[in-house]
This record gives structure tokens, C-alpha cells and sequence, in this order.
């Protein structure tokens, strides 16, 4: 919707990206040839199983792959006018944190025990924006302020074992929107809150987003999540988007058998089913991804085509596409 | 805080009753005193007057009591082989085993954090391999050899530092290399793991995410965690080398108390083998007083209240 008005208008494009882990003897592709785009204030959905290559996508995007291990080994990610892999390290890190920020998935582990709240949301403040003593203090209370913590003076000078999970949860994202970054990634930042406290965040999140125009990936297992935050949405399977589209478009009308699977295994609020669907098998190890289409010992509609060969790209209009040999050969 | 600290104030000086009174009952258990303190063939007289001197033909309860009034007097008796008070004797000794104690801990943390630290954060690479092998060589070589060969080495073949006694600041160099080198040892493992542990931490990756220099995010993040363990083991180590020093002592000729613990060992100098045990102890539960109370300034997470 947004991409049409906004017309050339983007902010992020990563185009064949390629993230391998690098073992003894195995070379494990957790990314594998990922191309996508972020326009400016959209919201974008990445959506997968665990160990699909979200999290390690969204990784290489900040290029903070695991060290030593995981290497970017091709692709190119472009924000706005710059490939973010031609960057020195050093260039690199003025990206992080100021126009770039992430939210992760656990919000017990991702704050030090150690420093103060305060301490931790001036960081960036202090090293992006130069500012410092009570012009870096007064930021930090208005971001603090903004994701609606309670009495932020105070809550400034505790640490983060006195805040309780949705609360933690919030000073990590004014952590990363204090420098009103471009771009926001989300890696499961709900995941491991309970669901009311859940739904405060979604809402909270997507209030900021519209007030300040930041662009946000929003990475999850949970279609509902998607419906709810997302403008686009790509589909991640064993390392690859295997669809990508308007959120609309693939809640009516979804390609591959996977989105396909992905839909009915979402419970609906009084849905007269008896047992919830669910995918059998289990994602493929990235030790021995099968040859040809890597679902296909999961799919029900697998040929032997499927089996072969990897399915070519399938345009649906627009920006949509899916690789799946029964749009390709429906056609 | 300040309740923090009364708290482990007051159990410190619940240990040190303890120890007292384990002391004085062990001294008690394993053979009259007096029977020790006098020649084997003189008679009961000799016996009764000497248990008389060391106050043993008082009831037990009274013995007691009148030892621990001593003992917060600071007066551990006098030694029986030269009749010099046993506070005298430690006090005069301990700066010479805590100066060594201490130079040794020094030299062991200056060398095992930035190797530690370094063997982490270039996991795997030569950095890593020499911290790994001067673990080893640290742990495998026992202190008496190490101090052994220290000497013929740099005293006896190339004449450069005093074989033994204590002396001008060069004196105290191959003792607190001796004492420190094991510990250095087990300490860079020590750094290098928990290092490691924290390294993988999502609040690592989160402030390499602000953009941090890693320099910073290793100093500042990083290591204010993985010292937390390294801490517990320095506290273990200073009491350890009340023991240790037992060895390096002998080694060096080192006037400490780890010496006059042996001599008083050698002569059955019942209140000098008392004094030393009551200093060690002391010792100990106040370094663990200290370690609790820079826990609770190192990591807030800990309660300030019980």
C-alpha cells in the first residue's frame, strides 16, 4: 500500500544475501540468497519457523553475525545510497544504534545487570548524538517517557533486575529509538512476554512507528503478529524467502504450501476446529538441507519435480513472488 | 548497605568465636598440655606446677572464659620454647607473609586479566594457544620444584637475585614469582571462561548493536561480569596463600609465619600452633567479610537486605 504512494521511496534493500556458518567439515547456509526491501515507515514482516534464518538475517543486516563462525560471504545490502557491506567496521558502527537499532527477543538477557537503566539508554545518546550531562539526561527521560515507562526519573538510577519483563522490554526499545533510528528490528521482542503484556507493546511500538516514520522488520513466528503490525511479509523457509507480499494479499490468497501451512496453524478466535492444524516434520537440518525445493518431504502436494530442482521465482505483480513449482507450472 | 554490612559484620565475628572456641577445645582433646610442655621423667610435681602455670587445674568453663577474655585482649600466651608473647611473635611476622601474599596475588591478576581477557576475544587464534600453555606449564609445576629451580637459576648460576631471606625490594621477586605463578595459571583459565560466558551474552550483542567500540564493549560490558567469578577465586587464593606460604617460606627462608608455624610444629609450641591457627582463620573470614561486601558494590543484583 505504502510502497505505491511512496514510489521509489526506499529505505533498505538487501539483494542475494548469504550468511554461512563455517564448521570443521560442514558449511551450514543459515541465509542462503535472501533479497528483500524495506520502504520508508513500512513495516515489514519475516516470518519462519525457528532455525528458518530470520534471526541470523537480521544479524547481518547490523553485519553482527556470530564471531568467529558466521561469515557474509556475498550479497548486498543497501541503505538508502550506501551497500552497508562496502562500510569499514569503523563506518559501520555509526549505522548501529543511530540509524539502525534492534530489539531482541529476551528482554532478561539483553540489558547488563550491571549499569543502571539510564546509564544504558545514554549510551547511544551520548556516542550518536554527542550530547552530554543534562541535555543527554532529558533525552533519556523523553524516551523513556515514550514508551510510557511510569516515573522515569526514578526508574533512571535503578537497574534492570527491578523492572519486571514488559517493563525491561520497553527500556530496550528506548534503547534503540532514543536516536530516532531509520530503521527498527524487532527479532521476536514479544516472544518470551505474556499475552496481555504482549499486546501493550505490539500497540505501543506501533504508536511510535506512526508518530515517527521509522521503518520496522518485524521478525516472528506468529502470523497474528504480522496481520496486526505489518504492511509486507516475507516468508522464510531453510534460508530463503519463499514468499513475499502484501499482508492482505497472502492472508487471502497464500502460494506456497508453507504460508499455506503457516495460516492454519494460527488458532482463530471461535474457529469451530477441533484440533489445532499442525506441520508435520520438522525443518530441515542445515546440515543436509534435501536437494530441490528443501519443503518438499513436508509438503502434501510435493512432485517430483520438487525433488530436483529449486523452483524459479514466480512474480505475482508488483513486488509479490513465490517459488513454488505448482504457481510456476499452474501458469 | 550499611545494614548490609552490619549483617556480615556480626556473622564474621560469629566465625571468629567459632574458630576460637574450636581451637580451645582441640588444644584440649589431643593430650594435656601440660604433659607436652614438660620433660618426659619429671614426675607429677613438675606436671602439676606447669598445669598450674597454664591455668589447667581451673574448672573448664573458667579456662574458657578466662581464653576468650584474652583472646579480645589480643593475648594468645606466651611461647613456651622462648617465653616471648605469641601476639609478638605474629605481629612481627605478618607483614613479611601478607607482603609476599599480596605481591604474589598482584603479579598473578596483572598477568592473567589481559591474558584471559585476550585468550577470550581471539578465541582460538596464538593469543589464545599461548594463554592455554602457560596454564598448563603454571598448573603442572608444583611450587617447592618452581622455587627450587627459580634459585639455582637466578642465584646460584647467574647470580642476579638473593637465594633466600627477605631483604631489599629485589628479595621479594623469586618468592612472589613462586607463590604468584600457579595461581596466575588457574586464574588466566578462570578469566578466559567466564569471559567467554559473558561474551556470548545478549547484552554483549546488544551494545555492539548501540554501536560501541568494541574496545568499549568488552571493558565496560564485558568485563564488570566475568569478574564476578574472578573475585570469589582471588578471596579463595589470599587464603590460600596463608597456606602456600607455608611451603615458599621454607623454600626462601622467609621470615612469615608459615615459618614459625613449622618451627612451632617442630618444637610443640602449643600457643604459637594456636595463635597461627586463630590468624589464619581470621584471616579468611575477613577476606570473605571484604569479598561480600565488594560483590554487592560490583554487581547491584545482590541484596543489600537479608
Amino acid at each position: 500500500m505504502l510502497r505505491e504512494d511512496t514510489g521509489n521511496d526506499l529505505l533498505l534493500r538487501v539483494e542475494g544475501l548469504k550468511t554461512y556458518f563455517f564448521q570443521r567439515n560442514a558449511v551450514l547456509k543459515a541465509v542462503d540468497g535472501v533479497s528483500f526491501s524495506v520502504a520508508q515507515g513500512e513495516a515489514v514482516g519475516l516470518v519462519g519457523e525457528s532455525g528458518s534464518g530470520k534471526t541470523m538475517t537480521c544479524l547481518s543486516l547490523m553485519r553482527l553475525v556470530p564471531q568467529p563462525g558466521a561469515r557474509i560471504v556475498e550479497g548486498e545490502i543497501w541503505f538508502k545510497g550506501d551497500n552497508l557491506l562496502d562500510l569499514t567496521e569503523h563506518e559501520m558502527r555509526a549505522y548501529r544504534g543511530h540509524r539502525m537499532a534492534i530489539v531482541m527477543q529476551d528482554p532478561q538477557t539483553s540489558l547488563n545487570p550491571v549499569y543502571t537503566v539510564g546509564e544504558q539508554v545514554a549510551e547511544p545518546v551520548r556516542l550518536h548524538l554527542k550530547e552530554r550531562g543534562q541535555q543527554a539526561i532529558a533525552r533519556v527521560l523523553d524516551s523513556l517517557r515514550a514508551v510510557r515507562i511510569p516515573r522515569p526519573e526514578l526508574r533512571l538510577g535503578q537497574y534492570p533486575h527491578q523492572f519486571s519483563g514488559g517493563m525491561r522490554q520497553r527500556v530496550v526499545a528506548a534503547m534503540g529509538l532514543t536516536t530516532q533510528p531509520e530503521l527498527l528490528i524487532a527479532d521476536e521482542p514479544t516472544t518470551s512476554l505474556d499475552v496481555t503484556i504482549q499486546a501493550q507493546f505490539l500497540r505501543l511500538i506501533r504508536d511510535l512507528q506512526q508518530d515517527s516514520g521509522t521503518s520496522v522488520i518485524w521478525v516472528t513466528h506468529d502470523l497474528g503478529i504480522v496481520a496486526q503490525m505489518c504492511d509486507r511479509v516475507n516468508v522464510m523457509y531453510a534460508g530463503r524467502i519463499v514468499e513475499s507480499g502484501r499482508v492482505r494479499q497472502i492472508y487471502k490468497e497464500p502460494q506456497h504450501p508453507y504460508t499455506r501451512a503457516l495460516l492454519d496453524s494460527v488458532p482463530l478466535m471461535g474457529a469451530r476446529r477441533e484440533k489445532l492444524y499442525q506441520i508435520e516434520g520438522q525443518p530441515p537440518d542445515l546440515r543436509s538441507i534435501p536437494q530441490g525445493c528443501p519443503f518438499w518431504p513436508r509438503c502434501p502436494e510435493a512432485m517430483d519435480k520438487c525433488k530436483e530442482q529449486y523452483p524459479p521465482r514466480t512474480s505475482l505483480g508488483g513486488e509479490d513472488f513465490v517459488h513454488c513449482w505448482l504457481t510456476e507450472e499452474g501458469r | 548497605m550499611v545494614k548490609y554490612i552490619g549483617f556480615r559484620l556480626f556473622q564474621a565475628l560469629l566465625g571468629l568465636w567459632f574458630i576460637a572456641t574450636l581451637v580451645f577445645i582441640l588444644s584440649r582433646s589431643i593430650g594435656d598440655p601440660a604433659e607436652v610442655f614438660t620433660a618426659r621423667n619429671s614426675g607429677v610435681d613438675a606436671r602439676e606446677i606447669m598445669a598450674a602455670k597454664l591455668g589447667l587445674d581451673r574448672p573448664v568453663h573458667e579456662q574458657y572464659l578466662k581464653f576468650l577474655g584474652q583472646l579480645v585482649r589480643l593475648d594468645l600466651g606466651d611461647s613456651v620454647s622462648n617465653g616471648i608473647p605469641v601476639t609478638q611473635i605474629l605481629v612481627e611476622r605478618m607483614p613479611a607473609t601478607f607482603t609476599l601474599g599480596l605481591i604474589a596475588l598482584i603479579f598473578a591478576l596483572v598477568f592473567s586479566l589481559p591474558l584471559g581477557i585476550l585468550g577470550a576475544v581471539y578465541r582460538d587464534t596464538p593469543v589464545d594457544w599461548v594463554a592455554k600453555v602457560l596454564a598448563f606449564l603454571g598448573q603442572s609445576m608444583p611450587p617447592f620444584w618452581l622455587g627450587i629451580m627459580l634459585i639455582i637459576l637466578f642465584a646460584v648460576v647467574w647470580g642476579l637475585l638473593p637465594p633466600a631471606g627477605k631483604g631489599e625490594w629485589h628479595s621479594y621477586i623469586l618468592p612472589g614469582f613462586t607463590l604468584g605463578w600457579g595461581v596466575m595459571a588457574g586464574m588466566v583459565r578462570l578469566v578466559r571462561s567466564s569471559m567467554l560466558d559473558v561474551l556470548d551474552s545478549d547484552y554483549v550483542a546488544m551494545a555492539r548493536a548501540k554501536g560501541l567500540p568494541e574496545v568499549v564493549v568488552i571493558g565496560k560490558h564485558a568485563l564488570r561480569n566475568a569478574l564476578l567469578p574472578v573475585l570469589t577465586y582471588s578471596s579463595l587464593v589470599l587464603g590460600a596463600f596463608m597456606n602456600g606460604s607455608v611451603v615458599v617460606e621454607q623454600v626462601f627462608a622467609w621470615p612469615g609465619i608459615g615459618t614459625s608455624a613449622v618451627q612451632s610444629v617442630v618444637r610443640r609450641d602449643f600457643p604459637v600452633i594456636q595463635g597461627v591457627v586463630i590468624v589464619f582463620g581470621s584471616f579468611f573470614i575477613l577476606i570473605n567479610l571484604f569479598v561480600d561486601i565488594m560483590y554487592a558494590v560490583i554487581d547491584p543484583r545482590i541484596k543489600y537486605t537479608q
